[in-house]
């Protein structure tokens, strides 16, 4: 029976993987109702990669675990009486070879894989409403209108429901009503990986030029937001930038300046 | 005897009275025309002089033509700053067959693995020497000894890469490089003749390592050794100047025309996080790769040569302290070095961290986890040397599981790569669940995590053979305090960690300075409290040095490879968010080569590079091992 002695770290493995194969999507079904997030297979690998190295680690760091734990294999591959089981396994271990190279090599109607930044970096000027913007020194000129402020909100607001909540919905959760006809699905601004970790410039100029403003790099982005400063004055982009802030409590990002 | 006695004062002497005259002669040039402080290393001043016609500042060629000449001869004379020129492709020379940026990528990236080494070593071994001479214990300086031993092929090696790197800098981006001597002309040649005392340094350090092995001399050695470290880490912050310029320009205009003042170029935003970021890692590299020598020779040493193999573990050990005490405050030098590059460019930190290069900084969290596995490993299998540290084996795998939950948590990706199936199972790029895992917040957690983690695994090895005795306070109660002390931090941590989600970015980034501070208290805490412990102690059973498990020791070689890619992927990174710029925003890269690359082909190259350096250490490390080899003839002479 010692011979089967490695198949605990294993079986500690897979019990693992299959926990995060199957528990991570559900619950994010649960936080992103409508969704099943799977791990993507370019992390899971190094998941499971990293949970097998510590495994091992753990039940081989006294000579009692390495032996019992690896010893097997130098039994099975060098013990001239284990014919059979070498046979056995030489074959499972070769079907599985066999089995990832196919899965690698067979073809696939799926699109290429592709990375796709989320904050793209953004350029240091971007041209709208006929005016060059430098994003990097670019600030909200209304944040600092305290006396106008609550009107302000308010007017971005309207602009908001009038033009942005059909994708992002009423709630700011990126589920208005056509939200399932996008794919990337319109971003869920209360979110804390969205408008909270930007500054006001970035939102600006992701709002003015929309999708077809984003960088060269990592496309395609497929994104169908549309560039609203052919729609929207500036002072309303501003406004809704307002908005959206004080509506889902984050605060802008500021970047501190280098003294 | 007498005769032996009286050489050996008169070597001392004069030793003593060439080194003097090599300090003088190094220091001389510099007197008079390179004063290196904020008000007087301004060459606008020098300049400002010249065009004057007042007393020219050690140009007297210049000088004297100002001071004969009026009016015109003053004004042709007269500083004109210029702004860099504007570059075509025609005007970077091709050489057929040679590829300019790989080969200055190659050259640059194999010099710095060298000089990091070369530079991190000597500090330790300073150290280690150090506490040989106030412990009276002669087994630290034979190994501080053997330290200098290794890596002083390293300066030969590195030396010989840079003078490459400096030819093929000026022979393939000449305008580039004239752009920058025109700033940084004097610090260029300020650094050159430093060569001369880091070799003065080097050589006397080394050589005369036996001859002052006396009371009266060791002090002078000491010195020397000082004197070594001094060159070496000027010489590096010279150099990151230059680097640091590239990256974040200053003292210059807008249109790139220096404005005359040297420091203002030299001391710009990104000058000293980067000075500490390098200082500290040399010191972390220099020791894995010791430690990876010492490995080696453990491995290699005959099995019945049980002092030897004694002494490599040991050795092997002590290297292993030096790179984690380097490591462990590393993550936070880059920290700063990476909020300064935010603070200067907006653009290059999201291009850096959130934009095309972000994936490399996976790879980075993945060599770093890497690191820390080994770490753990490699002390908990130091538990093997001590019979009586059974008794703390229970807690090797809670203390596993909570490595490997940190580091799955720190290297998770904010971008993730996806097929299209993927991205509409998952609903857009943002992923619901690993996403909160992506930011700084968690990656703070879980960065503190491991450190606290780690450094128990070293206090559990620390108190593997020895038990505290008697009634005291400590004694009785120290272990629970530790105990206290281990959980209130963890807490303090993951509960700041928490916290941080739901509170702006910008106060969220000042949150990872109490989890820091929470473990480095906890460090200095618990090590305060195991002195108080284990002041009375006895020993419960022998440390075997020696008695260490072959696996052990590749966990060694381990550290020494992941550290070498780290350095050669995050100085890749570091150098081409520059992206098409020779000096950002200011100076266009405008040859054939000026594209930013993919990331295979980046990791592709860099890891070519360390495969050649790792060929290359084998030759340093072999080199010490020649060197004390017999040949036959030697052994034979010796014989009779």
């Amino acid at each position: 029976m010692k011979i089967l002695r490695p198949l605990i770290p294993l079986t500690v493995i897979l019990i693992l993987y299959f926990a995060l194969k199957e528990g991570v999507p559900y619950l994010g079904s649960q936080l992103h109702e409508g969704t099943w997030p799977v791990i993507p297979t370019s992390v899971m690998k190094m998941y499971v990669f990293f949970i097998a190295v510590g495994v091992l680690l753990i039940f081989t760091f006294t000579d009692d675990g390495f032996k019992a734990n690896i010893g097997p294999f130098a039994e099975i591959y060098l013990n001239p009486d284990r014919k059979i089981i070498r046979f056995v396994s030489a074959v499972l271990v070769g079907c599985f070879g066999a089995w990832v190279s196919y899965q690698y090599v067979k073809p696939t109607f799926d699109a290429p894989v592709e990375l796709r930044s989320i904050h793209p970096a953004p350029p240091s000027n971007a041209k709208m409403w006929g005016k060059t913007y430098s994003i990097g020194t670019l600030k909200n000129p209304l944040r600092e209108d305290k006396e106008n402020f609550a009107a302000n909100v308010k007017a971005g607001g309207e602009v908001y429901y009038k033009n942005c909540f059909y994708c992002h919905g009423d709630r700011m959760l990126g589920k208005g009503p056509f939200w399932d006809g996008f794919t990337p699905v319109p971003a869920n601004f209360v979110d804390i990986g969205t408008i909270a970790q930007l500054s006001e410039s970035f939102v600006f100029w992701r709002i003015g030029t929309g999708g077809p403003g984003l960088p060269s790099e990592a496309t395609p982005w497929l994104s169908a937001m549309p560039v609203w400063h052919e729609f929207l004055s500036e002072e309303e982009v501003w406004k809704v930038i307002l908005f959206l802030y004080d509506y889902t409590g984050h605060s802008p990002r500021v970047i501190e300046p280098h003294h | 005897m007498a005769l032996k006695k009286n050489s050996s004062v008169a070597g001392n002497r004069y030793l003593k009275i060439f080194m003097v005259a090599f300090a003088l002669a190094v220091l001389f040039p510099f007197s008079g025309s390179l004063e290196l402080s904020a008000e007087n290393f301004s060459v606008s001043d020098v300049w400002a002089e010249d065009a004057a016609g007042g007393e020219p500042a050690a140009t007297e060629g210049e000088g004297a033509d100002g001071e004969s000449a009026e009016g015109e001869a003053v004004e042709s004379n007269e500083w004109k700053p210029a702004p860099p020129p504007v570059l075509e492709t025609k005007d970077y020379p091709l050489i057929p067959g040679f590829n300019s940026r790989m080969w200055v990528w190659y050259v640059a990236q194999l010099h710095l693995f060298f000089a990091a080494f070369v530079l991190g070593v000597p500090m330790f071994v300073w150290a280690i020497e150090l506490i040989g001479v106030l412990s009276g214990d002669k087994r630290y300086d034979r190994m501080a000894h053997e330290f200098m031993k290794v890596s002083m092929t390293g300066f030969s090696l590195a030396a010989s890469f840079g003078g490459l790197l400096a030819f093929l800098l000026f022979v393939c981006y000449p305008d580039f490089m004239s752009y920058m001597t025109s700033i940084f002309g004097k610090t260029m040649i300020f650094y050159a003749v430093l060569f001369f005392a880091e070799s003065f340094f080097v050589y006397t350090y080394y050589y005369g390592w036996d001859a002052m092995d006396n009371a009266k001399m060791k002090k002078v050695h000491l010195a020397l050794g000082l004197g070594l470290n001094i060159a070496g880490m000027t010489l590096m912050v010279v150099s990151n100047s230059w680097a640091s310029f590239m990256m974040a320009p200053s003292g210059i205009g807008d249109d790139g025309a220096f404005l005359g003042n040297v420091w203002a170029a030299i001391n710009g935003p990104l000058w000293n996080p980067l000075n500490l970021h390098r200082v500290i890692a040399n010191v972390a590299y220099g020791g894995s790769l010791t430690a990876a020598y010492a490995a080696y020779k453990f491995v290699t040493v005959d099995p019945k040569a049980t002092e030897d193999r004694a002494h490599y573990d040991w050795m092997g050990y002590t290297s292993f302290i030096v790179a984690m005490v380097g490591l462990l405050p590393l993550p936070f030098a880059g920290y700063w070095l990476t909020k300064e590059v935010y603070g200067y460019s907006q653009q290059m930190g999201i291009t850096l961290m959130g934009g095309v290069f972000a994936w490399l900084f996976i790879l980075q969290a993945v060599l770093i986890g890497a690191i820390f596995l080994s770490a753990n490993y490699y002390l908990w299998c130091s538990l093997g040397r001590t019979e009586a540290a059974k008794r703390y084996y229970f807690m090797i795998k809670p203390l596993g599981i909570v490595i490997v939950i940190a580091f799955l948590m720190w290297f998770t990706p904010h971008t993730l790569i996806m097929t299209s199936t993927e991205v509409t199972q998952v609903g857009g790029t943002h992923h619901p669940v690993l996403g909160p895992f992506g930011v700084m917040a968690a990656k703070n957690t879980a960065v503190n995590t491991l450190i606290l983690a780690t450094f128990l695994s070293f206090q559990i090895f620390r108190r593997a053979g020895i038990k505290a005795v008697g009634d005291g306070f400590w004694a009785k109660n120290g272990t629970a305090i530790q105990v206290a002390l281990y959980t209130a931090a963890m807490g303090n941590i993951v509960i700041l960690g928490v916290y941080s989600y739901v509170i702006p970015a910008s106060v969220r980034i000042g949150l990872s300075v109490p989890q820091v501070c929470t473990t480095a208290v906890v460090i200095i805490l618990a090590m305060i409290i195991d002195g108080k412990m284990f002041k009375k102690s006895e020993e419960v059973s022998e440390t075997k040095w020696g008695q260490m498990p072959m696996r052990s020791q590749y966990a060694l070689f381990m550290l020494a490879i992941s550290f070498t890619w780290l350095m050669g992927l995050m100085g890749y990174c570091r150098s081409a968010i520059r992206q098409h710029w020779h000096v950002y925003t200011v100076f266009r890269d405008n040859s054939v080569e000026a594209f930013t690359p993919t990331l295979p082909f980046a990791a592709l190259h860099v890891t070519i590079i360390v495969v050649i350096f790792m060929a290359l250490v084998f030759f340093m490390f072999w080199m010490p091992i020649l060197a004390s080899k017999k040949g036959k003839v030697g052994a034979e002479q010796k014989a009779h």
